[in-house]
């Protein structure tokens, strides 16, 4: 110990951090501060985590995002708590500024460390708008897009702004993602960790507050002060611990900009300005939205400067109190009026995708009841089947959405008869700019095999069975995939294709259960005699998905 | 604190050292026709192969050093030398593999025959369905 104290002097600078004085009227209304700190530090440890797994650019960081929440172990925890981290980090921060506030503890000479501190608050909220931007998904762009907007009606620094922002044209793109990730991960967190420095060195430099009329001697800062900051701490961190593995975080489709249907709104903490932007409109606008923010910050930064006299005990200080419960009161308004007012968005991702391994046993009567009524990709061979497969899986739907909705490719249930040939289609996948020059479309990179099976399937697109083809169960698909790539088409046949070498498989449901088929998967002699097919091992999720495909096939006509 | 650090330490120590879990299970991947390997002289042949590669499922070019034999027994080594992964080649003359970063040097069914190289040559397993040589995951080795 004397070594490292020699040597580092560690030990002398713990202790004269841990028995600083501190006013004897110091108490648990001062624990916010540490909790601050606290938070700042999850956001951090957090967020490089995160980053450890996240690819930041707007074509990939969507799916890195969902492979966070759904692949990585522990991922949706690590993601929660900076998800939540964040909104509590706001809630503190504000909590200790309307601490200060009313206890009237800017005052002279603590006006920097007053002034610091509002820089800090801005920050914290400049943090929650960069880091919204980066899951790209619809409410990550459509906020993005008024924030960039909003920024552009700053007067005369809009456009340099806006160029600051890397804006293009209208819209939020490559640059403006790089822009976000880089203030939300390197220069905030750079910034923020300066100014904390400067904060609390002005802090230990005045002292501690002390409440007017506090005359006792004063305490030390350990024991007693440090055990209410780490009890304040720890009360924090449970209840985010608790919402990190109990509420869900959003993460909704991937960023469309073409849906017309999507109601942008931002988080929280800021929607009682998107409430207020409702009332105003034409020139006002302005007003709302940069105008009275900006008046705001700095009648903030100046309050030290406005009110000047001493310091009063709490219960004189009805002005400052008021200003707070007023400006609450204020807030929850429009928010709850933003809240009540807004319809609501369609579900999240995670609720528009069922796992194939989940689907529910009642979509899929397979031995009680077989095939009562016959749905739409009934109709289609396995081969049409395992590329409606592949054309969910290569996310298709993102530019061709069907059903009528505008998107960026062409409705394909319209296209001209020369594109309706699986000869002109494959090229087409392969370099679409090559065939369709102009084309935005990237190109599909899939075998020959799949290729063939997204062309056959979007060949039996018509405009009245598109709707029904795309709501066709996960295990369908996944089904007639293995179909596919196992090549049972090699001796048995569906919808008159395959080859007559063993039975067809049409209704084979009516024929045979579940338990028999699995059985003739593991052993197909042991269940029918004299079989040369040879026994297949599918995954757990793979047999169930085959199974129960094979089972809902109808019976041939 | 303590407890708050190893409420932080040990999801963060999970989310790191976990493997994620797979997606699906390696496939295999049709190549090309047995009756165009020679027998006796490995070849190195190319295919393409899914590859799941964190959040995105990538189709990446692949090779690897096959040799056939009399009775169309096949081997398909994987074409990084086993002491530090270099690209090794087929020494004609030598009839040998060599490694050109150390100079391991493998006999043609995959054995060390010297250099620093620390076990065989790796194996992908292989199948021949319909006269196709089918290349599936890497053997593990032992």
């Amino acid at each position: 110990m004397d070594w490292l104290e020699n040597r580092t002097g560690i030990e002398s600078a713990v202790k004269s951090f841990l028995y600083e004085d501190i006013p004897a009227s110091a108490g648990w209304h001062q624990i916010i501060g540490s909790m601050a700190v606290f938070f700042f530090v999850i956001q951090v440890f957090t967020g490089g985590l995160l980053a450890f797994n996240y690819a930041p650019t707007p074509g990939e960081a969507y799916n890195s995002v969902k492979y966070i929440m759904t692949e990585v172990t522990g991922g949706a925890l690590i993601r929660g708590l900076h998800h939540w981290g964040a909104s509590m980090m706001l809630i503190i921060v504000v909590l200790h500024m309307i601490q200060v506030f009313i206890y009237g503890a800017y005052k002279k000479p603590r006006e920097a460390t007053w002034m610091v501190g509002v820089v800090l608050l801005l920050i914290t909220l400049v943090f929650g708008l960069s880091g919204y931007l980066l899951p790209w998904d619809n409410r990550a762009y459509f906020g993005t897009v008024v924030t960039t907007r909003i920024t552009s009606q700053a007067p005369l620094a809009g456009p340099y702004l806006l160029r600051l922002l890397g804006t293009q044209g209208d819209s939020v793109g490559n640059v403006t993602f790089s822009r976000f990730y880089a203030l939300h991960t390197v220069l905030l967190p750079l910034l923020t960790l300066i100014l904390i420095g400067i904060h609390i060195y002005l802090v230990r430099k005045h002292g501690v507050a002390a409440d007017p009329g506090d005359t006792a001697p004063k305490r030390k800062f350990f024991p007693e002060q440090v055990f209410k900051d780490t009890v304040g701490v720890a009360v924090a961190f449970i209840i985010l611990f608790l919402m990190a593995v109990f509420a869900k975080v959003p993460l909704e489709r991937l960023a469309d900009p073409t849906d017309t249907a999507y109601i942008p709104r931002p988080e929280w903490y800021f929607l009682f300005l998107f409430q207020m932007l409702k009332f105003f409109k034409g020139p006002m606008e302005i007003f709302v939205s940069v105008v009275l923010p900006g008046l705001a910050v700095l009648t903030l930064l100046l309050v030290p400067f406005i009110d000047r006299g001493p310091m009063l005990r709490l219960g004189k200080r009805t002005f400052a109190i008021s200003v707070v419960v007023l400006a609450a009161i204020a807030w929850t308004g429009l928010t709850t009026a933003a809240v009540v007012t807004t319809p609501k968005n369609q579900e999240s991702a995670e609720d528009t995708e069922t796992p194939a391994t989940e689907t529910p046993e009642a979509a899929a009567p397979a031995t009680s009841a077989p095939i009562a009524f016959e749905s739409a990709w009934q109709r289609l061979t396995p081969e049409e089947s395992a590329g409606l497969g592949i054309f969910k899986k290569q996310g298709c739907l993102g530019c061709h959405p069907g059903a009528g909705q505008k998107g960026i490719g062409p409705d394909l249930t319209k296209l001209p008869a020369i594109h309706r040939d699986v000869a002109w289609l494959v090229p087409h996948f392969q370099n679409p700019s090559k065939i369709v020059p102009g084309s935005v479309m990237p190109a599909v990179d899939l075998s020959k095999a799949d290729l063939n099976a997204l062309s056959l399937f979007v060949l039996t697109l018509t405009p009245q069975n598109e709707s029904a083809l795309l709501a066709t169960p996960d295990f369908v698909t996944h089904g007639a995939m293995l179909y596919q790539s196992n090549h049972c088409d090699a001796c048995h046949q569906i919808h008159g294709v395959g080859s007559t070498l063993a039975p067809a498989l049409d209704g084979v449901g009516l024929r045979h259960n579940r338990a028999w088929l699995e059985k003739h998967f593991a052993d197909p002699a042991s269940v029918s005699k004299g079989s040369i097919m040879p026994p297949y091992k599918f995954m757990p999720a793979d047999l169930d998905a085959i199974c129960k495909y094979l089972l809902q096939l109808p019976k041939g006509a | 604190m303590g407890l708050i650090g190893l409420a932080l330490a040990v999801p963060a120590a999970i989310y790191l050292l976990l493997p994620p879990k797979l997606r699906k299970e390696a496939e295999w991947v049709k190549t090309t026709d047995l009756s165009k390997i020679p027998a006796g002289t490995p070849t190195e042949i190319s295919f393409e192969r899914k590859r799941v590669d964190g959040w995105k499922v990538s189709t990446e070019k692949a090779t690897a050093w096959v040799v056939k034999g009399p009775y169309n027994e096949v081997v398909a080594f994987t074409p990084q030398c086993t002491h530090l992964g270099c690209a090794y080649h087929w020494d004609g003359p030598s009839h040998t593999f060599i490694c050109p970063c150390h100079t391991s040097v493998f006999s043609i069914d995959g054995k060390v025959l010297g250099g620093p190289a620390p076990r065989p040559l790796d194996r992908y397993m292989t199948k021949i369905e319909a006269g196709q040589l089918e290349i599936g995951p890497v053997e593990p080795h032992a």
